[in-house]
């Protein structure tokens, strides 16, 4: 194994050598750690490794290169909404009034945050047609768990305890069954009818008294909107369930559709998407949980409150009894709400507008692969769609996660590849309404080319990517001997590439 | 809109080829019945006056204090290459590295980061990452029960409240019972886990325990008996988790070397601002044994087709976009970038900078225990502690509300942290770091002298009464 290519880099404990390091605060008096008892004291440094900053700043700008965002190209990725995350609203989580407040500083001293939180909460129940909307939960994952943990309490209050079911179409994300088996509560699969959609017969047969709630996302996970969600909420009501919406796909809906009003009960949003904070290499995310009247007892604790006099609080230990509780410390992510605020109010009124432009790209895009690659469903999509190779693999042998490895030769990310499961070689292509139809074009054309070279040049896909900083990995590898962490630290011991 | 690229002629032709005049005809699938009422919303605003109206906000809060409050999350010194590293676009707005020919640098930092903490830990696998300190806590806790099949778990009281909160909503959500290890109440040992109770509680055979969990420091800032707790865990058969704040691992034995099997943390005092409570980093480590009962994101080392190293997502089949309802836990998007944060921290600092950011805040909480006992406000527990502890104050929550007038974050009311605990109705939690300055715990300690001296015999509020109680601080911090 050649430790690095040309672009690759050494890891820091490799880069490391003893005895450098850049000097941040001062040093401790003699003998500071004295009154710490021998037997609790560490006996041996961790061995970190010791740069001095210049090499710090080269090895993360390097790696940082080997790497595609939103900044750097188009990054297509289906059910993650990548677009742009506008600078100021980084400039403004970096104010010190919201960076440096202590989490335990007390209401009084905190009136700017709580205000912002508040009116948040205010603008996303506007938006979701919810009665009311927690911030706490830290990212979507944690939001779903949040909603499933209210309504099993809602029953529960109810005296309604046989409820132990949720029901999740097959289409959905992994974390809407994950979520009901972390709530304590058991699956059921429900299969999509072939037009794509919810089988609302299928949902209404799976229906009963055991049934906690539903799970729908909508527009669904092949990017379709879900038109016989009222029936399907009627259904659900009918034998006392509730209704979750996973909200991953409001991108689509802005404006158009209040889960709220609809008839849902509840819903979570993932501000990384929907509202533009960064998704930092997998996070940090957050994911408000919005809930109908029946809920709102339940919200997690703490909430913020508003004082007649126009004065914010957080609600102390204990105040609400009905509350589930808290899922984590302190009130949220509120460095991501920070920015969600800066990005509801740059939009404000226009904010229907961005779904308008991210369903117009979809569609435009949509069309322009038509005769390259199967498109299983023929009916205008919202924000993103399901594309599938598997036409191209029966004629040529390329399958999806070719096409994927081959455009990353042309500069783009690819889309997110075999999800939903239920599209064979699917393709869940997102293009977001911040990319401009040059690039949307340039994208179309980048696919549709791949295509023919499936036909005239197969092993040049096969082989693909063949421009990235490395070529196509041996997971098998990765997995069965897992390589979790650098072994043998310090410079003196691993031999440093250049 | 703002950030919308697309010309009316851009709109146009896309419409054209799409052979319908207006997008409206996109959402014609949206039943009538069931559209939107119209957003009621304030109009856009532009970026000049958007950034009047953040400042304004940010400006209400009170960053001004001279800050003595920890309870979970620490006022450290960032050094500024960390957040002119995040600010690259590369790191943060890229995602998940689904697909790691266009992701290395991600991929490779977050292996940096299992390296890092693995030697902060003395752990040999971290998943990178979780929520905060808190979930990673109740995920450990998850852990120790899908590992040993058992349904009982015992949380030390002297776990952050917040973590033991969380952890109650994820046990009680997935049938777990959780009951609280009380605390010593008076000795030398008051404050800290109650090894004889832990040891009753696990008598219990027909009720085995799955998992112990303690916290070093301990939410009230003590040193814990660690090695003593894990013994007692382990002679059950339980596993130990261990809830540590990742600064003091330069100083204080790592979990690795006192038996702990999982340590769960808040990885926030890694170079992380204090943002009213988040996004934060929650740090779980664990033994090889655990490799597949970890939840989380967990990057190896491989190769490619041409025989480079590089770095992949795996042992995938964990997670729930793999294994859905049968996955170890519903997370996907979790904290990466504070992963990254966290490892441009230690990497800047290096073991003698993280060593010399624990001890001096060691040394400056020495001197704050001096000057707060001279002016009137000695100490709760008798036990050691590194930077944080409690002081006990008639009257706290007043003396402390009072104090903010003078400039002075007093610390925490132990009253709002731990409502449910008497023993500590009176007592503020305070903390000192690298970032405390023998200024600042002269102002705290006036001020607190002058409150106490005020409720107790008459005004002090006088110069010569604060030159006085100055001199008095001056004299005990030297």
């Amino acid at each position: 194994m050649s430790v690095t290519g040309p672009r690759l880099q050494p890891t820091l404990a490799e880069r490391s050598r003893p005895g450098r390091g850049t000097p941040i605060v001062a040093h401790p008096p003699a003998g500071a750690l004295d009154r710490i008892p021998a037997d609790q004291r560490r006996s041996n440094p961790p061995a970190l490794p010791e740069l001095n900053e210049p090499e710090v700043v080269r090895h993360y700008v390097n790696l940082s290169q080997l790497n595609h965002a939103v900044d750097t190209g188009f990054y297509p990725l289906g059910s993650c909404t990548m677009k742009f995350n506008p600078k100021v609203n980084e400039w403004a989580a970096r104010l010190p009034g919201f960076a440096q407040l202590h989490p335990l500083a007390p209401d009084e001293a905190a009136q700017g945050t709580l205000q912002l939180l508040w009116e948040l909460e205010e603008l996303l129940a506007e938006i979701t047609g919810m009665r009311a909307v927690t911030l706490q939960p830290a990212a979507g994952a944690q939001g779903e768990l949040t909603g499933i943990l209210m309504v099993r309490a809602y029953h529960r209050d109810r005296g309604d305890e046989g409820r132990t079911e949720v029901l999740v179409p097959d289409s959905a994300h992994g974390t809407n069954p994950a979520t009901a088996s972390m709530a304590g509560l058991r699956t059921v699969n429900v299969p999509s009818a072939a037009d794509g959609g919810v089988d609302v017969d299928a949902f209404r047969a799976a229906l009963g008294p055991s049934t906690a709630a539903v799970m729908i996302t909508n527009p669904s996970t092949l990017g379709l909107f879900e038109s016989r969600i009222g029936e399907l909420l009627d259904a659900v009501h009918a034998v006392g369930a509730l209704a979750y919406m996973d909200g991953a796909n409001l991108n689509a809906i802005l404006g158009r559709f209040k889960p709220g009003e609809a008839g849902f009960d509840v819903m979570h949003l993932n501000t990384h998407k929907t509202f533009s904070t960064p998704h930092g290499g997998g996070g940090p995310g957050a994911g408000p949980v919005g809930v109908g009247e029946k809920l709102v007892p339940y919200l997690p604790s703490p909430r913020v409150v508003r004082e007649a006099d126009g004065s914010f609080r957080l609600e102390r230990p204990g105040e609400r009894p009905t509350s589930i509780g808290r899922l984590r410390s302190f009130v949220g992510n509120t460095g991501v709400l920070v920015r969600a605020y800066a990005y509801l109010r740059s939009h404000g009124t226009a904010l229907a507008e961005v779904s308008d432009d991210a369903v117009l790209a979809a569609n435009y895009l949509k069309h322009r692969l038509a005769g390259s690659y199967d498109l299983p469903f023929d009916r205008p999509c919202k924000h993103e769609f399901v594309a599938s190779a598997a036409g191209l693999r029966r004629r040529t042998g390329i399958r999806t996660i070719d096409v994927a490895k081959r455009l990353i030769d042309f500069g783009f990310h690819p889309p997110t590849v075999y999800f939903p499961h239920t599209v064979e070689e699917a393709m869940l292509i997102e293009p977001t309404e911040t990319e401009s139809k040059e690039t949307i074009d340039a994208f179309a054309d980048a696919l549709i080319e791949i295509a023919r070279e499936a036909e005239d040049d197969p092993e040049r896909i096969r082989s693909a990517p063949a421009t990235a900083p490395v070529g196509r990995l041996d997971e098998a590898t990765a997995a069965r001997q897992p390589n979790l962490r650098w072994r043998a630290m310090t410079g003196r011991e691993m031999p440093c590439p250049t | 809109m703002p950030f919308g690229p697309h010309t009316p002629d851009d709109r146009a032709a896309m419409l054209a080829a799409l052979g319908i005049e207006s997008v409206d005809e996109l959402f014609a699938d949206i039943p009538p019945a069931l559209r939107a009422s119209p957003l009621r919303l304030d109009p856009p605003d532009p970026e000049a006056d958007l950034v009047d109206r953040l400042a304004g906000l940010a400006a209400r809060n009170r960053v001004d204090l001279a800050g003595f409050a920890g309870g979970g999350a620490y006022r450290h010194y960032v050094p500024a290459v960390v957040d002119q590293l995040l600010l690259r676009g590369e790191w943060y707005t890229a995602y998940t590295p689904y697909q790691p020919e266009v992701s290395q640098g991600t991929l490779q930092s977050i292996y940096e980061y299992q390296s890092l903490l693995a030697e902060l830990t003395g752990l040999d696998v971290v998943s990178a990452s979780h929520y905060d300190g808190a979930a990673a806590t109740a995920e450990a806790a998850l852990m120790t029960c899908r590992q040993t099949r058992r349904a009982r778990v015992l949380i030390s009281r002297a776990v952050h409240p917040h973590y033991r909160a969380a952890a109650k909503t994820y046990l009680d959500a997935a049938g777990i019972v959780h009951e609280e290890v009380p605390l010593v109440g008076d000795g030398p040992a008051a404050g800290t886990t109650d090894l004889g109770a832990l040891e009753r509680l696990m008598a219990d055979r027909d009720r085995p325990v799955a998992g112990v969990l303690a916290a070093q420091p301990s939410v009230l800032g003590l040193l814990e008996p660690m090695a003593e707790i894990g013994r007692l865990a382990h002679a059950a058969g339980a596993l130990f988790v261990a809830v540590v704040e990742p600064v003091s691992l330069a100083v204080l034995a790592p979990p690795g070397a006192y038996g702990a099997d999982i340590a769960a943390g808040e990885g926030q005092p890694l170079g992380i601002p204090l943002a009213y409570g988040g996004p934060y980093l929650g740090i779980l480590a664990t033994t090889e044994a655990l490799v597949r009962q970890i939840p989380g994101r967990l990057v190896g080392q491989t190769t490619d087709a041409a025989g480079r190293r590089a770095f992949v997502m795996t042992l995938r089949a964990r997670e729930q976009d793999i294994r859905r309802e049968r996955a170890a836990s519903n997370i996907c998007t979790n904290q990466a970038l504070l992963a990254l944060a966290a490892s441009i921290y230690l990497a800047e600092l290096g073991p003698h900078g993280l060593r010399d950011v624990a001890a001096l805040g060691a040394a400056r909480a020495a001197e704050l225990e001096t000057a707060l006992e001279a002016a009137g406000a000695p100490r709760v527990h008798p036990g050691p502690y590194l930077n944080e502890f409690a002081v006990r104050v008639p009257d706290a929550d007043a003396v402390h509300r009072r104090l903010l007038d003078r400039g002075v974050l007093a610390g925490v009311p132990l009253a709002t942290l731990e409502p449910g605990d008497p023993t500590v109705a009176d007592g503020l939690l305070v903390c000192a770091t690298e970032m405390t300055t023998p200024e600042e715990i002269g102002r705290f300690a006036a001020a607190l002298a002058d409150e106490l001296g005020s409720a107790g015999e008459g005004s002090l509020r006088t110069d010569a009464g604060e030159a006085a109680v100055n001199r008095r601080i001056e004299v005990a911090t030297r």
